[in-house]
């Protein structure tokens, strides 16, 4: 093996007391296209942002073509070599294509001014490497998220970088743009800079990357060749299971449900929704829950926010509760019985400034109001009702939900539609970033629910919370159902293949359903 | 109880170390206050006297009455700038109708009533506009409400060709020079419309959502509230306020002057709605706080005035006034 | 290759031409010598104010306190222009800078959004005007060539005898009409030359454009964000310090209660030409053409009302600007909703 061109070792980082990487490692050779997975929370983007230079690390080493380095700002990095493309495109869409490789570094005429002929000129010829023929004139928001992708790798390679970091390019891309992208990945392989690749997809992983860094945990927890790991074994140790003893019991508070599982609640059927999913489709009966997993990105949220109308869906059909559940807005939904708690409780669930008990009636008020007033008294006594019964622990019905922990968030907006009386819950990753004590408690209060005869339907990353806590469980991948498992035979193994593979056992399993 | 007091005494702790800025933000207006108030006491000749506390009550009254639609407004995240300009409509539409001018009533009492609800009416009516334009195509209220800004006074002066209308009714000048208990008319009507605001904001469901909606509005959306309903309302909230004050204009000058009704009212309302500790960006709002900011302008430019400093000076004052509002708003929020 | 596009500062030149040859064919005099030498001289301290906006408005920002700085300034500059021309031209513009530079400390330190920290400088320098003009209007001198800024026709020395003779033809009509131009608007003209290089031509320019776009994609960009929002706000301040040296001249008197409303004259002008109010978008020509839109309307009220044909007051061009700046506003929040949607 030659000398690395990046060696970064023993990298530790913490924030305000929780550690975000332990001892994480990465190795770059020259030339070389390196996978980093790992799940939310794992340490990838921290990593990267001790790359790079947004984070600074606690401890660690890092060196960079045989030399110690150390980056104060991304833009510094990048001049050093070092560029990174966010997932979210930092490009400015108003600007033309030329402006934005060359921004900041115009090629100058005399007396300072901008030299254009030659900046469009470079710039093309620079895309051209990519085999982009695009019009470098015009702004670059007329153009497809591919090739703004390619014009983000364009600038990376005018600072002559040797490495580029690429935080999940292919996220909003399409099946045609994604293979574009991957080419020009291999073409800058081939110019000799190295790649670090970020990405959910497996099979872009495999298509394109050289080895893997798998990392669990704020740790590295496994460096290997693409082809000497196989997609299931890639998946059970991102997810870090053991492949030969995954366990059957145990890891969650989740008990066999013991309601009687009802008839037909919801029935999504081809549910496509922007470029994110194609053909989605599930089920949720009355006393149910469904457990629907998927790796990041294969469309699990926009499946369930489609569902609950919070965003349009481009086509498929819902049916709820025996009628018509193709809603037009969240407020429809609600009102046909919906609840929906969102993934991201700071953006889109509570509102901080607000108190407990306004945020957990938020929904309910307009039932609360006797001639347009608040009835304070019933709002106090369906909150303290709340609070008292799934233990929401705060200094009373008036702090403000901001001063709560975030497990005492995520049960104050459980609440908030639980106090609807809902048919339906639908619960985006219901437990993250929430302490263990807390985590219990609110799995404990899922199955009561759906004891008592509610749906939910349930998202999550955690793969023992969808094997031991769902009835039934779909699997997402890519955008399309690819799996449906039963209580009885689902286990750990069998939903990691589905999201590792996905399409390879489908007509076994969900085909006779559709 | 259902927690442990443990936990209480955590959250208090929690507390204390906002407790200096959580005091300013809540009680530094009304501080402010009771200062400028007390210093006059000891400093301004003949400060306490029912003529001093009529005159000052009688400048904050426009002001405040507008600044009550603005702070509604603010609260949703939104601004509305065309307030000076519907109050120039709603001035200029009035006289047509209590003077019979525009069409002839039966008797003056419904020519007065007709002279104070149509304009006050027809000046919401114009807010629903900025509403619409803000929620129909996603326009920033600070554009959308520039158009009305510039076309709204337009409409009040063609609609009297310019021309000022000088009146004497005293059965209308009533609302802001008659005086009840001795306190000027137009006083009980700020106070009514202030306390009638502070209700609703905290105590109706409406207001609530108000509040939910500047706070987050997709967390809103999501809970089901009708955020564009809320929108347009907060709008029409303020046209209608603006109204009332464009009438109590024109009933204290006996005169309608469109080019004059309400003219930089929109940055008068705003001062008073910021030094009051409404948060600008929404989710926060205190309407009792927008009437103790524009008293704490107001007396700071009669303290200025009255011990000698020129009148210009307290625009200077004011400005740094604005700007430590804002300043400590993000001082809190850092 | 796309086809031909019209973009929104193209559409607004093309009205103005339309309106031009409308008020051309329908009244006499519209185009004459007098008239628009006029309305060029009035208009040009409204154009330098609404350049300045622009570049605010480019980078995402905006500038209230245009109105009452430019009062300031010509109040400073009035108590100057004793001292000669230049030190009434330089007083202004500093007074003006100065006014510019505090907004941009209040924006770019205090971090206070620009809408409240230039409405507190607006009072502020009000204020401050008033003050030092104790609250009466300050007369210039008229001893020093101060006033031939505002009231001069700069290059008229140079206009030949022969073109206001009988034969002088369209040619010699054409030099003499431009030869004749208002010494504000040949300032003005320069201005926006100027600032159109760097807008286009200078790495300054694309910056403020790139904040303006994105301000968090220029900062990784490794562009100074914070520079190039100071450097608006102190060009605002400047023009703004310029048409209050106008202002003075022109009107003999350096005016502290003036101003009031320029802000939104300048904001509609930058609209109306085409560039977007979030920023990152516009154009410095579209911003002139739409000051001169919005002036001529005025204009061509006023002429509609000599012919009698339908009396408007002049009242109307309130609305009618009103009019304009919604048509802008609904058509660009159309386009970008369209572009989203393609996105």
């Amino acid at each position: 093996m030659t000398a690395s061109l990046l060696s970064m070792q023993a990298i530790s980082k913490s924030f305000g007391g929780v550690p975000a990487l332990v001892e994480a490692t990465l190795d770059i050779q020259p030339a070389e296209i390196m996978a980093v997975v790992g799940q939310n929370g794992a340490g990838k983007s921290t990593m990267i942002k001790i790359l790079n230079g947004a984070y600074v690390r606690d401890s660690g080493s890092i060196n960079f073509s045989g030399a110690p380095w150390t980056a104060d700002s991304p833009q510094q990095a990048q001049r050093a070599g070092i560029s990174t493309i966010f997932q979210e495109i930092n490009l400015i869409g108003y600007r033309s294509v030329a402006e934005n490789i060359f921004l900041g570094r115009e090629p100058r005429r005399s007396f300072g001014f901008v030299d254009w002929s030659k900046m469009n000129a470079d710039a093309a010829a620079l895309l051209a490497r990519f085999d982009v023929k695009v019009d470098v004139r015009e702004p670059l928001e007329n153009f497809s998220t591919a090739i703004q992708q390619m014009v983000a790798i364009a600038r990376a390679v005018s600072f002559d970088a040797r490495l580029v970091i690429m935080d999940e390019p292919t996220s909003s891309l399409d099946e045609a743009e994604v293979s574009v992208l991957l080419r020009t990945v291999r073409q800058l392989k081939a110019d000799g800079v190295a790649v670090i690749f970020v990405s959910h997809k497996l099979d872009e992983l495999y298509a394109v990357c050289d080895r893997v860094t798998i990392m669990r945990d704020g740790r590295t927890v496994s460096v290997s060749k693409m082809s000497d790991i196989s997609k299931l074994q890639l998946v059970a140790s991102m997810l870090g299971r053991d492949l030969a003893e995954v366990k059957k019991k145990g890891a969650t508070a989740f008990e066999e449900g013991s309601g009687v599982i009802g008839g037909e609640l919801l029935n999504a059927r081809n549910l496509a929704i922007g470029h994110r999913v194609q053909d989605a489709t599930l089920d949720v009966r009355k006393g149910e829950i469904i457990g629907l997993a998927g790796l990041l990105g294969s469309g699990r949220t926009e499946t369930a926010r489609a569902i609950f109308a919070a965003d349009k869906k481009s086509g498929g059909s819902i049916a709820f509760d025996s009628a018509d559940g193709n809603f037009k807005s969240p407020a429809d939904a609600i009102a046909a019985g919906m609840g929906y708690c969102s993934e991201d409780r700071k953006t889109q669930g509570i509102v901080p400034g607000m108190s407990v008990a306004d945020n957990l009636t938020l929904a309910l008020m307009p039932a609360l109001a006797r001639s347009g007033m608040l009835d304070e008294k019933k709002q106090r006594q369906i909150v303290e009702r709340f609070i008292q019964d799934i233990g929401i622990k705060c200094a009373g019905p008036d702090q403000k939900i901001k001063e709560l922990s975030g497990g005492n968030q995520q049960k104050v907006l459980l609440a908030r539609w639980l106090c609807m009386n809902p048919k339906l819950l639908i619960l985006d990753e219901p437990t993250r970033g929430i302490d263990v004590g807390a985590k219990a408690e609110i799995q404990n209060l899922i199955r009561k629910l759906a004891d008592e005869g509610l749906g939910v339907l349930m998202i999550s990353s955690e793969l023992e919370e969808i094997v031991e806590g769902a009835d039934r469980v779909f699997v997402l991948r890519d955008g399309r159902t690819v799996e449906e498992f039963n209580h009885g035979d689902v286990t750990e193994a069998k939903v990691m293949h589905a999201m590792a593979h996905g399409t390879d056992q489908r007509s076994q399993g969900t085909e006779q359903r559709v | 109880m259902p927690w442990p007091t443990v936990l209480i005494r955590e959250a208090r702790e929690q507390n204390n170390v906002f407790d200096r800025a959580l005091f300013f933000q809540r009680y530094g207006v009304a501080l402010a206050v009771v200062l400028l108030i007390l210093f006059n006491f000891a400093v301004t000749p003949n400060f306490a006297t029912a003529q001093t506390v009529a005159v000052n009550l009688s400048q904050i009254c426009t002001i405040v009455i507008v600044g009550v639609g603005m702070t509604l407004v603010i609260a949703t995240g939104g601004i509305d700038l065309s307030v000076g300009s519907l109050m120039a409509i709603a001035g200029a539409l009035s006289p047509m109708f209590f003077t019979g001018q525009l069409l002839p009533m039966p008797n003056l009492y419904m020519a007065i009533a007709a002279g104070i609800f149509i304009p006050i009416l027809v000046a919401g009516i114009f807010g629903l506009f900025n509403g619409w334009l803000i929620t129909r195509f996603s326009i920033q209220p600070i554009i959308a409400t520039l158009v009305l800004f510039i076309a709204g006074r337009g409409i009040a002066q063609v609609s009297t060709n310019g021309d000022l209308q000088v009146f004497k009714v005293p059965e209308f000048q009533a609302i802001a020079i008659g005086r009840v208990l001795g306190v000027p008319f137009q006083v009980w009507i700020m106070l009514v419309i202030v306390a009638a605001a502070a209700f609703v904001l905290r105590r109706t469901v409406f207001g609530k959502q108000v509040l939910a909606v500047g706070g987050n509005e997709e967390a809103a959306r999501l809970s089901g509230i009708p955020v564009t309903r809320i929108k347009f309302l907060v709008y029409f909230i303020c046209g209608m306020c603006s109204g009332v004050a464009g009438l109590i204009v024109i009933a204290m000058n006996s005169a309608a002057d469109a080019n004059l009704i309400g003219l930089g009212m929109e940055l008068d309302a705003i001062a008073a709605v910021v030094v009051g500790g409404t948060l600008l960006s929404g989710g926060r709002a205190t309407i009792v706080g927008t009437l103790l900011g524009a008293l704490v302008i107001q007396l700071v430019r009669y303290t200025l005035l009255a011990n000698g400093v020129p009148d210009p000076a307290a625009l200077v004052v004011k400005a740094g006034l604005i700007v430590l509002a804002v300043w400590l708003q993000r001082q809190e929020q850092a | 290759m796309k086809g031909f596009r019209i973009s929104p500062s193209m559409a607004v030149v093309a009205v103005l031409i339309v309106l031009t040859a409308l008020g051309a064919w329908r009244y006499d005099g519209f185009i004459g010598a007098y008239n628009v030498q006029s309305v060029l001289r009035y208009n040009s301290m409204f154009a330098l104010v609404a350049l300045g906006m622009c570049f605010v408005i480019m980078t995402g920002g905006i500038d209230l306190s245009v109105g009452s700085v430019a009062a300031f300034a010509s109040v400073v500059s009035a108590y100057l222009s004793p001292y000669g021309l230049l030190a009434g031209l330089i007083g202004g513009l500093v007074a003006g800078m100065l006014a510019g530079t505090i907004n941009a400390l209040l924006i770019t330190r205090l971090k206070i959004m620009p809408f409240i920290a230039t409405l507190a400088t607006m009072l502020a320098a009000s204020g401050t005007a008033l003050l030092l003009a104790n609250n009466q209007s300050v007369s210039v001198s008229y001893d020093t060539a101060f006033t031939a800024l505002g009231q001069g026709d700069l290059l008229s020395f140079l206009r030949p005898e022969w073109v206001d003779g009988e034969n002088a033809g369209l040619l010699g009509g054409a030099l003499g009409f431009i030869l004749g131009f208002p010494t504000p608007a040949w300032m003005a003209l320069v201005a926006y030359i100027v600032g159109a290089v760097v807008i286009n031509h200078t790495a300054f320019g694309r910056s403020v454009l790139a904040v303006g776009g994105g301000t968090e994609a220029s900062r990784l960009m490794g562009l100074s964000v914070d520079r190039t929002i100071f450097s608006v706000y102190v060009i605002s301040g400047a023009m703004a310090g310029l048409a209050g040296v106008i202002l003075a001249s022109q009107f003999g008197a350096g005016q502290p209660i003036e101003g009031v409303g320029w802000e939104l004259f300048a904001i509609a002008s930058v609209v109306v030409g085409g560039t977007l109010l979030t920023g990152g978008n516009g154009s410095i020509g579209g911003t002139l053409a739409g000051a001169l839109l919005l002036g001529i309307i005025f204009t061509i009220l006023n002429f509609e009302n000599g012919v009698g044909w339908i009396s408007l007051s002049a009242y109307w061009q309130s609305v009618v600007r009103g009019l304009f700046l919604f048509v802008v506003v609904v058509l660009q929040a159309k386009l970008s909703k369209r572009v989203q949607a393609q996105a």
